[in-house]
C-alpha cells in the first residue's frame, strides 16, 4: 500500500512539474525545452525567499510562481514571441540555448552546491495506519496536484479565455478576425505555463534536490509526461504522471534491477498503443 | 610605529622576491590544471583549485625558487575526450611541466597515457579508482582511493555490533567499487548483507529504496551516492519515514558528509558515521592553520577533502622541487616524488614509493552540530592505510 502512495505522490510530483510544459508545448504548440530553465528559477526564488529573506514555505510558493511568470513574460514579449511561426527545429535549439545559459547563471548566483530547504514542521512526517505510511509532504503534494488539474482544466474547457486560447493556436489569422487579441492571450498563456513550471520547482526541491544542472536533468521526465499524456491536455498529463509514477516506484520497489528502465518500458507500450498519447487529438496539421 | 613595521616587511619580502627570482634565473614552472570547473561536478574543480592557489599564495607563487605559473582548464566533468585535449594542449602547446587535478576516473584515465608518452609527472588530486595509478608510472595521488575509505567503515561497523548490512550505492563505476569493497571486508569479518539496491544515476525519487529498506530492517544501510540531489534526498527521505527511528543507522564513506554537502542535508544527517581521510574539525596546528587561512582566502566557502587535496597536490610539488633542486624533468621529479612524507591539514601522510598512491590516516567520524555548524567529528582511525585495492 505504501508502495502504491508513493507512486501516487511520485506521479503528481511530475504532473506538478510538467503540468506547465503541457501548457506551452501542448496548448501553445511552442517546443520549450526551457521548461526546467524556468522551474529551477521558481525552485531557486523558493529557496532564496525561504532561505535569505524568512519568507514562510506556503507564501514562497505562489511568490515563486509569480515572479517566474514575470520573468517568463519579459522572456515571451522579447524571445519568445519572435519564433512562434518558426519550425520546431529553431524552437527547439533556441530554448535549449536558454536552457544552458540559465546553468550558467545558476552556477554564477548560487553556486554549484545544492541548496538546502527546510519543510515548516507541519509538513514533515509520517501518518502511520496500519499497512500505510504517509509523508505528509507527499499527501500535500498529492491535494495541491489534483487542485491545480481540475483547475486547468476547468480554465482549459470551460472558460472563455480557454475557447480564445484554442482558437488562437488552431488558426491564429482566423482568431485575429474575430477580434481575439492573440498577441496577449499568448502573453497570458506563456506566463501561466511559466508560474506552474516556477510553482513546479519550488514544490520539487524537497524530493529532487535544486543546483544549476536542475534545468536539464529532469527534462526527459517532462517529454515522457507531455508525450505519453498527449499534448494540450491536461486531464492526459495527469492520468499519464500517476501511471508513470506508480509503475516507476513500483518497479523499483520490486524489480530495482531494472527498476529505472520501467518508468521507459511503460512509456514505449502506452505510446505503441496510442501514439498520440492518451488523451491526444490526432494531428491536426 | 605600525606603518614602519610593515614597511620594513614589505621592503623585505621584496627584496628576497628579486633575490630569489635572479638566484633561480630559471624558467617559470608551468603547472597546467585539468579541472571541472563547470558542470555537475563543478564544485569539485572549484574547491582543488581553491587549495591549489591558497598553497601558492602562501609561498609567493615561488617553489624552490622557481615562479610558479598555474593553467586551469576546465574538461566539465566526465568528458574524457576533453580532459585529452585539454592535456595535449596543456603538453604542447603552453609546454607544461607538471599535470595536475583530475577530478574524476575517466578524466585521469584518458591523460594517463599522454603522461607517460610525454614524461610529465601527472598529479591526481580527487579522481578515486584504484587502478589509475597503475596506467602510468608518472602518475602520482594526493586524494585518496574509495577501497580506501570504504574499508575502515566496514571495519567500524563489524567491532561495533552492526551485524547486517543493507548496501545502496549509486549503479555507476565509484558505486560498484565502493560496494564491492564494503561486501568484502564486511563479510569477511563475519556480516551479513541482508539486501543490496544499485540506484539508477538519475533517479529523481528514491522513496521506493527507502521504502524496501524500511521493510527488510537491517541494522545499517551502507550507503555511496554521487554527492548532489540523491544524497539529500535520501537522508531527508530517511528521516522523514521513520528508518531512524526503527533503529536502522546510516553509515557510508565521508564524501556523503563533506562539507559541500553538509549544509545542504540539514539536521537530518546528524549522526551518520562515515569514514574519510579529512574533516574540518580535524583537531591539529596544521589545520587550524589551513582553515583560518581558507576562510581568509574564501569567506563563502567551507574547506572540504578536495580543497586539501589540491593544496597537498601543490605542497608535493614543492616538496619534490626543493629535493631536486628545482628540476622538474620526469625521471628526476618520479624519483624524488617517491617515498615522500609531510603532515598535512588532514593528518601525516606518504606517498607510497611502489605504487605511488597515498599513504594516510582515514579517520571515523560522526555527524555533530559543532558551534552551530555541522561538522565530521573525528572518533577512531586506521593510522597509515594503504589502498587495499592493490593488495
Amino acid at each position: 500500500m505504501t508502495v502504491i502512495f508513493d507512486g501516487i505522490a511520485s506521479g503528481m510530483l511530475l504532473f506538478l512539474i510538467s503540468v506547465g510544459l503541457s501548457v506551452t508545448l501542448g496548448l501553445m504548440n511552442f517546443v520549450n525545452l526551457a521548461h526546467g530553465a524556468f522551474a529551477m528559477l521558481g525552485g531557486y526564488i523558493g529557496v532564496t525567499l525561504l532561505n535569505q529573506a524568512g519568507v514562510p514555505f506556503l507564501a514562497a510558493l505562489p511568490l515563486a510562481a509569480v515572479a517566474t511568470a514575470l520573468v517568463g513574460v519579459l522572456f515571451e514579449r522579447t524571445l519568445y514571441r519572435r519564433l512562434y511561426g518558426a519550425t520546431h527545429l529553431d524552437q527547439v535549439l533556441f530554448s535549449i540555448g536558454l536552457v544552458f545559459m540559465s546553468i550558467s547563471a545558476a552556477h554564477f548566483f548560487f553556486g554549484a552546491q545544492q541548496q538546502p530547504l527546510t519543510l515548516p514542521d507541519f509538513l514533515q512526517g509520517q501518518i502511520n495506519l496500519p499497512g500505510l505510511d504517509i509523508g505528509i509532504y507527499r499527501l500535500f503534494l498529492v491535494a495541491l496536484g489534483l487542485v491545480i488539474a481540475v483547475g486547468l482544466q476547468r480554465m482549459v474547457s470551460g472558460t472563455r479565455f480557454g475557447a480564445q486560447l484554442r482558437a488562437s493556436v488552431d488558426n491564429p489569422r482566423a482568431a485575429r478576425g474575430m477580434g481575439i487579441n492573440v498577441e496577449r492571450i499568448f502573453t497570458l498563456t506563456f506566463a501561466l505555463g511559466t508560474a506552474l513550471a516556477g510553482l513546479g520547482g519550488a514544490l520539487g526541491v524537497e524530493m529532487l534536490g535544486l543546483d544549476p544542472t536542475f534545468a536539464v536533468k529532469y527534462i526527459v521526465y517532462f517529454l515522457i509526461v507531455v508525450a505519453v499524456g498527449g499534448s494540450g491536455n491536461i486531464k492526459g498529463s495527469l492520468v499519464a504522471s500517476l501511471i508513470l509514477g506508480i509503475f516507476d516506484v513500483a518497479g523499483k520497489y520490486y524489480v530495482p534491477e531494472i527498476g529505472a528502465f520501467v518508468i521507459y518500458a511503460v512509456m514505449v507500450a502506452m505510446l505503441i498503443f496510442r501514439p498520440q498519447g492518451l488523451f491526444g487529438r490526432a494531428a491536426s496539421r | 610605529m605600525e606603518f614602519r613595521k610593515h614597511f620594513a616587511l614589505l621592503a623585505v619580502a621584496f627584496g628576497t622576491s628579486v633575490l630569489s627570482l635572479s638566484a633561480a634565473a630559471a624558467e617559470p614552472l608551468k603547472i597546467g590544471m585539468i579541472l571541472p570547473m563547470s558542470g555537475p561536478f563543478a564544485s569539485y574543480g572549484k574547491q582543488i583549485e581553491h587549495g591549489a592557489r591558497l598553497y601558492l599564495q602562501e609561498h609567493n607563487d615561488t617553489f624552490a625558487g622557481r615562479k610558479v605559473e598555474l593553467i586551469v582548464k576546465d574538461d566539465t566533468g566526465v568528458a574524457p575526450e576533453i580532459s585529452k585535449r585539454a592535456a595535449q594542449e596543456l603538453v604542447v602547446k603552453d609546454k607544461v611541466h607538471i599535470l595536475a587535478g583530475f577530478g574524476l576516473t575517466p578524466s585521469a584515465f584518458a591523460v594517463a597515457p599522454l603522461a607517460t608518452q610525454a614524461k610529465t609527472p601527472m598529479v591526481v588530486m580527487n579522481a578515486a579508482s584504484s587502478s589509475i595509478t597503475t596506467k602510468s608510472d608518472y602518475v602520482l595521488r594526493v586524494s585518496h582511493t574509495l577501497p580506501q575509505i570504504t574499508a575502515p567503515i566496514a571495519s567500524w561497523a563489524l567491532k561495533n555490533n552492526i551485524k547486517k548490512v543493507f548496501t545502496l550505492v549509486a549503479d555507476y563505476g565509484p558505486g560498484h567499487d565502493a560496494e564491492t569493497q564494503f561486501k568484502k571486508t564486511f563479510t569477511a569479518g563475519g556480516g551479513e548483507i541482508v539486501g543490496e539496491v544499485r540506484t539508477p544515476v538519475k533517479s529523481p525519487d528514491l522513496a521506493p529504496f527507502l521504502q524496501k529498506i524500511k521493510d527488510v530492517k537491517p541494522d545499517a544501510v551502507f550507503l555511496f551516492l554521487p554527492p548532489g540531489e540523491q544524497t539529500v534526498g535520501f537522508i531527508k527521505g530517511f528521516a522523514e519515514r521513520g528508518l531512524a527511528k526503527a533503529g536502522i543507522r546510516i553509515i557510508a564513506t565521508g564524501d556523503l558528509t563533506e562539507e559541500d554537502q553538509l549544509d545542504a542535508m540539514g539536521d537530518n544527517a546528524l549522526g551518520i558515521i562515515n569514514s574519510l581521510q579529512y574533516s574540518e574539525v580535524h583537531n591539529s596546528p596544521e589545520n587550524k592553520a589551513y582553515t583560518a587561512a581558507y576562510y581568509k582566502a574564501y569567506p563563502k566557502d567551507r574547506p572540504n577533502y578536495m580543497s586539501v587535496s589540491g593544496y597537498d597536490g601543490m605542497q608535493l610539488i614543492a616538496k619534490t622541487l626543493e629535493k631536486t633542486g628545482g628540476d622538474a624533468t620526469g625521471a628526476k621529479f618520479m624519483a624524488a616524488a617517491k617515498g615522500m612524507a609531510w603532515t598535512s591539514p588532514r593528518g601525516p601522510i606518504s606517498i607510497d614509493p611502489e605504487t605511488r598512491d597515498i599513504v594516510q590516516t582515514i579517520y571515523v567520524r560522526k555527524v555533530e552540530k559543532v558551534a552551530g555548524k555541522l561538522q565530521n567529528v573525528e572518533f577512531d582511525q586506521v593510522a597509515n592505510f594503504k589502498d587495499p585495492g592493490k593488495q
